[in-house]
């Protein structure tokens, strides 16, 4: 994943991304390195506290810098470098090549202002257009979104909507200039299964029409199997797995990911399987491990990867792990958790 | 199986004007056995947590009646009937931030109750408080800790150690793992089931995770608009579904199986949960139902048994 090439909108390569706070500097993102591609999905993936949200949130600046800081490391969108940009510069990126949505709706619009208001405020700030031009773009991209009686919808407030309609019209907003890249924050986290579905599908659609590339980033395995080309898990601030979507999850190489995915239930008739917790909890990013992040909350961790930060180990094609366990040298693990990874192959 | 809590044809409604009443639970009538976990299942705004704590008597019964052990529970509960259900009922919450008292320490937390029952010293609630906090896998120490201290499913024990260090029965858990990690989730959810185990306590488990709820009930409720739309073993109502909302349902949830999601492009439920004030007659789901007729409009439909264990409420199986 690491050769540059056209086909990719954006690439991040080993970014680090540090807090300065009263107890110390915590350092949130470690290194993390990917790509999306052209078109596609990626789909990042991780727990709370994972740095899964401060890497797309540090490229576009938008942490507040200090206490956030970016000590290292380069984002580059369609061949442009976007770290060190002035305010003024990634202004005209975020909202005009890069559309945001986030988890919750109801806080990240205005509430005073009228929907279409908010989504013509985009298009006049963006693309210089009048009054009337604006809010006729806004009613537009309301309907794409699928809203109901657009026009009218768009003379209402945000509290007039429910949390899946909001949701329509954050995305309808995030695409007001035609992105290259649309970046989702935990989406659909705050709606109901039934309105998940609906969303996930309007965003599947745009994707398709308009040929936008997505950086979808969600905690929920169900949303990234549905929705992802690509995926990389994040744990501890560092991408510890990537690859196509169907070598994440039929050939799971890192103990995180296959922990993950035996803390779900399956849903198999008749073939029921006791859920396995990950016992323990993240490393303290306030003095990160030496060596793997994952080591003690491992069940095959060895004496190496206490001391030694893994490096990256290709299984295949695009596919890598950053886990010991791939070393040449590291001994075969057939355990439970292999095993049950490995068996579900379609 | 010995019932535990029966309903019969609770009713829940909030009047929130003149003529605007909100049929938050309308007419549920369910039993749960002892040492029987049974899942509740809904979009939000379907009245699964207002169902739960009208069981547990948080909430005043519009009408119908709640019976604990054979036992009428009264409709409107004073201080003393709180004080005398508290040891039998309690209840776990959704928000482990919000429900609990950012000014009070784990011991004064977990503590509260024993101390509202009376008869134990300062020695025994702290003796009883660490064996708890050990219980639920934390550390005996932690308990002159604030719960700013602890992470989301630590602050989740502590609530699971407040509601059971009573003893109770019966638990409502309203949603005790949607504010959770998956990761996390897993250890709460294999928390309850042992304590089930163990304790031999029941559980109404309120959640809209719906393969979490399969995972862990025996039998599952599916809720719409307040109405009871089916009823079955955990198994039966997830694989085979027989009401057109559980089926949508169970299709809308994203499987971790990316094969699996190709093969089974789903078209998602149309619209969206409709006001639950001033609700006309007929069946609640007609207005989104892919297999609408003519009577679903007039008739509210009964909740119609296919074995002894599975029911749905819908027209197609009348």
């Amino acid at each position: 994943m690491k050769k540059t090439n056209n086909s990719n909108v954006l690439e991040v390569k080993d970014l680090n991304v540090d807090f300065s706070t009263y107890g110390g500097t915590v350092k949130a993102v470690r290194g993390v390195s990917y790509n999306v591609r052209k078109g596609k999905t990626l789909g990042v993936v991780g727990e709370s506290g994972c740095g899964k949200s401060v890497t797309v949130q540090a490229i576009l600046q938008l942490i507040p810098m200090p206490p956030g800081r970016i000590t290292s490391g380069s984002a580059k969108l369609n061949g442009k470098e976007m770290i060190g940009l002035s305010p003024k510069d990634i202004n005209t990126i975020r909202g005009r090549e890069i559309g945001v949505i986030f988890q919750d709706p109801m806080s990240s619009l205005n509430p005073t202002m009228k929907i279409g208001k908010q989504i013509a405020e985009t298009v006049k700030v963006h693309q210089h257009a009048s009054n009337d031009e604006a809010m006729q773009k806004a009613i537009a991209l309301l309907e794409k979104t699928k809203i109901p009686e657009a026009a009218k919808r768009a003379q209402q407030y945000p509290f007039e909507f429910s949390g899946g309609m909001l949701q329509r019209a954050s995305i309808a907003m995030s695409l007001a200039c035609d992105p290259t890249l649309l970046v989702a924050d935990e989406p659909t986290t705050a709606l109901d299964v039934t309105i998940q579905s609906q969303t996930l599908e309007i965003m599947h659609a745009l994707q398709q029409n308009m040929g936008m590339s997505i950086i979808l980033i969600t905690h929920d395995l169900g949303v990234i199997a549905k929705m992802a080309h690509d995926v990389a898990v994040m744990y501890a601030g560092q991408v510890i797995e990537a690859g196509p979507v169907d070598d994440i999850f039929y050939r799971s190489s890192h103990p995180y990911t296959l922990g993950l995915r035996h803390a779900m239930p399956t849903n198999i008739e008749g073939a029921d399987r006791k859920l396995m917790p990950i016992d323990g909890s993240p490393p303290d990013l306030f003095k990160p491990p030496a060596g793997c992040g994952y080591y003690a909350r491992c069940p095959y961790a060895m004496r190496v990867c206490e001391k030694h930060n893994p490096e990256e180990f290709t299984i295949s094609g695009k596919h890598f792990a950053r886990c010991w366990l791939q070393h040449s040298s590291a001994p075969k693990v057939e355990g439970e958790l292999f095993q049950i990874g490995h068996t579900e192959n379609a | 199986m010995n019932t535990i809590i029966e309903t019969k044809d609770l009713k829940k409604y909030f009047q929130i004007g003149k003529n605007r009443i909100v049929h938050a639970t309308d007419g549920l009538s369910v039993t749960i056995g002892e040492n029987e976990i049974v899942g509740l299942v809904g979009e939000s705004g379907s009245g699964k947590s207002t169902f739960g704590k009208a069981v547990v008597g948080l909430h005043d019964k519009t009408s119908g009646e709640v019976w604990y052990k054979g036992e009428l529970t009264p409709a409107h509960f004073t201080p003393a009937d709180y004080k005398k259900y508290s040891t039998e009922m309690q209840m776990i919450f959704q928000d482990p931030y919000s429900s609990l008292n950012p000014r009070m320490t784990v011991l004064e937390i977990i503590g509260e109750g024993l101390h509202l029952q009376g008869g134990f010293t300062h020695a025994d609630i702290k003796e009883k408080v660490a064996e708890w906090l050990r219980r639920v896998g934390l550390q005996p120490d932690h308990m002159s800790r604030y719960c700013h201290e602890f992470s989301g499913g630590q602050r989740q024990r502590i609530g699971i150690a407040r509601a059971l260090v009573l003893n109770p029965k019966f638990v409502v858990c309203d949603e005790p793992i949607s504010a959770l990690d998956v990761s996390v989730q897993a250890q709460v959810v294999n928390l309850l089931g042992e304590f089930r185990d163990t304790l031999g306590i029941s559980l109404l488990f309120i959640a809209h995770d719906l393969s979490m709820v399969r995972y862990v009930s025996d039998r599952i409720i599916v809720m719409y608009l307040g109405a009871l739309v089916e009823i079955g073993k955990a198994d039966e109502v997830f694989f085979h579904p027989q009401h057109p909302y559980t089926r949508l349902l169970i299709a809308s949830n994203p499987e971790a199986d990316p094969e699996y999601e190709r093969k089974h492009p789903h078209v998602p439920i149309k619209g969206e949960i409709p006001s639950p004030i001033n609700i006309p007659p007929g069946c609640r789901f007609a207005g989104r139902c892919p297999e609408v007729m003519d009577d679903c409009h007039k008739i509210t439909p009964k909740l119609v048994m296919k074995n002894d264990s599975h029911g749905a409420a819908c027209l197609l199986y009348a």
